[in-house]
C-alpha cells in the first residue's frame, strides 16, 4: 500500500504545473497505470481523493488508463499481450522478451484552469 | 482565461529512480556489492543474513541495512555477529525509499565488500522502489506455498535471485518445488535459483559463493 506515496509525489508535479503556468485550479488529472507497475488503481482513486482536500486540485477528476502487459519476443519478432506475466514467447518459445509496456506508473496529462 | 491542457508524461516514480541510481553509482565505484533483499514478513531475511555473515566472515567484509516498519530488534540481530547495521524504521511505511538508503550511506565504512539491504517484510510495494542495489533478491519460504510467484509476479520479476528458504521443511509440507520453479521461470526466465535452510545449512555456501562471484564482477575503479 505504497500508494500514498505515489500520490504525495503526484502532487508535488501537480503544484509545480499548475504553478508554471499560474493555473487557477487543476480539473483533470491522468495516470498510465500499468498492470505491472505494483500499484492498484482503486487504491490511487482512495489517497487522491483523501490527498486533494484544500489543494489546488480540490475538485480534479482523476482519469486512470490501465495498461496492460505487451511484450516482444527478441528471438521471433513476435509481440503479445502477457495477462498471466509469463515471459515466454507463445509463437516460438523463447524466453529473451522485451517488454514493451504494462510496467509504467506515469502522469500523462492535466488540465489547468486558468484566469 | 479558460482551460488548458498540459501533457506532463512525467514517471511518478522518476524521483526514486534518479536518487537510486546514484546511489547505485557511488557504490559501484566504492566496491561495495550492494543486495536488496525483499520477501513476505518472516521468511527468513534476517536469519540468512546472520547465516551469510558467519560464512562471509573470513572472507569479506560486510554491513547491513534493515529495514522495518518499527523496533531496533533486527540491527540488534545482526550487531551480535560483529557486522555494522543500521536500522531505518519506517514509522508505517511499507517499503524503503532510496532516499532512505542515502541518508545512511556516509556512515557506511569505505572498506566494505557488500552491503545487504533487508527491505520491510512485504511482497508488494517493496518492488516498485530501486534503492541503488547491485542485485535484488527475492525470498520466498516454504511454508507460505508454492503458489506465490504467480501472485506477486512483480517481486520475482524484478529480481535477480530467488532464494527458497526453509527447504528443511519440505518434507512435511504440500510445496511443490518443480511448479515453483517453472512459474517463477515463466515470470522471469533469468532468474538464478537457490534452494537453501538456515536450520542445516543447505545452499547457503553456493548462493554466499555467487555472492563473492558477483562482487569480483563490480567494476570498481583503481584506486
Amino acid at each position: 500500500m505504497h500508494e500514498l506515496s505515489i500520490i504525495s509525489g503526484l502532487f508535488d508535479a501537480l503544484l509545480e504545473k499548475a504553478g508554471e503556468h499560474g493555473a487557477r485550479e487543476v480539473t483533470l488529472v491522468k495516470l498510465r497505470v500499468g498492470k505491472l507497475s505494483g500499484v492498484v488503481p482503486e487504491l490511487l482513486e482512495s489517497a487522491f481523493d483523501m490527498y486533494k482536500k484544500g489543494t489546488i486540485a480540490e475538485k480534479a477528476k482523476l482519469m486512470i488508463e490501465e495498461i496492460p502487459l505487451r511484450i516482444r519476443c527478441r528471438t521471433c519478432g513476435a509481440e503479445m499481450r502477457s495477462d498471466e506475466f509469463a515471459f515466454v514467447c507463445t509463437s516460438c518459445r523463447g524466453t529473451d522478451i522485451e517488454i514493451l509496456e504494462g510496467t509504467e506508473l506515469f502522469l500523462e496529462k492535466i488540465e489547468l484552469e486558468i484566469d | 482565461m479558460g482551460k488548458k491542457e498540459i501533457i506532463v508524461l512525467k514517471d511518478l516514480l522518476g524521483t526514486n529512480k534518479m536518487i537510486a541510481a546514484e546511489i547505485r553509482e557511488e557504490l559501484r565505484k566504492r566496491g561495495i556489492l550492494t543486495v536488496n533483499l525483499m520477501s513476505s514478513p518472516g521468511s527468513g531475511k534476517t536469519t540468512l543474513l546472520e547465516k551469510i555473515a558467519d560464512l562471509l566472515k573470513s572472507r569479506a567484509r560486510m554491513a547491513v541495512i534493515e529495514g522495518d516498519i518499527e523496533t531496533e530488534r533486527d540491527a540488534e540481530r545482526i550487531r551480535a555477529k560483529g557486522i555494522p547495521a543500521w536500522q531505518i524504521t519506517t514509522g508505517g511505511a511499507c517499503h524503503l525509499e532510496a532516499k532512505m538508503i542515502g541518508r545512511v550511506l556516509p556512515d557506511v565504512e569505505p572498506d566494505m565488500d557488500f552491503l545487504f539491504i533487508e527491505n520491510v517484510g512485504n511482497l508488494v510495494c517493496p518492488a516498485s522502489y530501486e534503492l541503488g542495489e547491485h542485485l535484488r533478491c527475492v525470498l520466498l519460504s516454504t511454508p507460505e506455498g508454492d503458489d506465490k510467484p504467480k501472485k506477486y509476479p512483480k517481486a520475482f520479476m524484478t529480481s535477480e535471485v530467488l532464494i527458497l528458504t526453509k527447504a528443511d521443511l519440505l518434507p512435511y509440507l504440500p510445496f511443490d518445488l518443480e511448479r515453483v520453479t517453472k512459474e517463477a521461470l515463466e515470470i522471469n526466465p533469468k532468474l538464478r535459483i537457490f534452494v537453501t535452510s538456515a536450520l542445516t545449512g543447505e545452499g547457503l555456501r553456493e548462493l554466499v559463493d555467487y555472492f563473492l562471484g558477483e562482487r569480483r564482477k563490480l567494476q570498481v575503479p583503481r584506486a
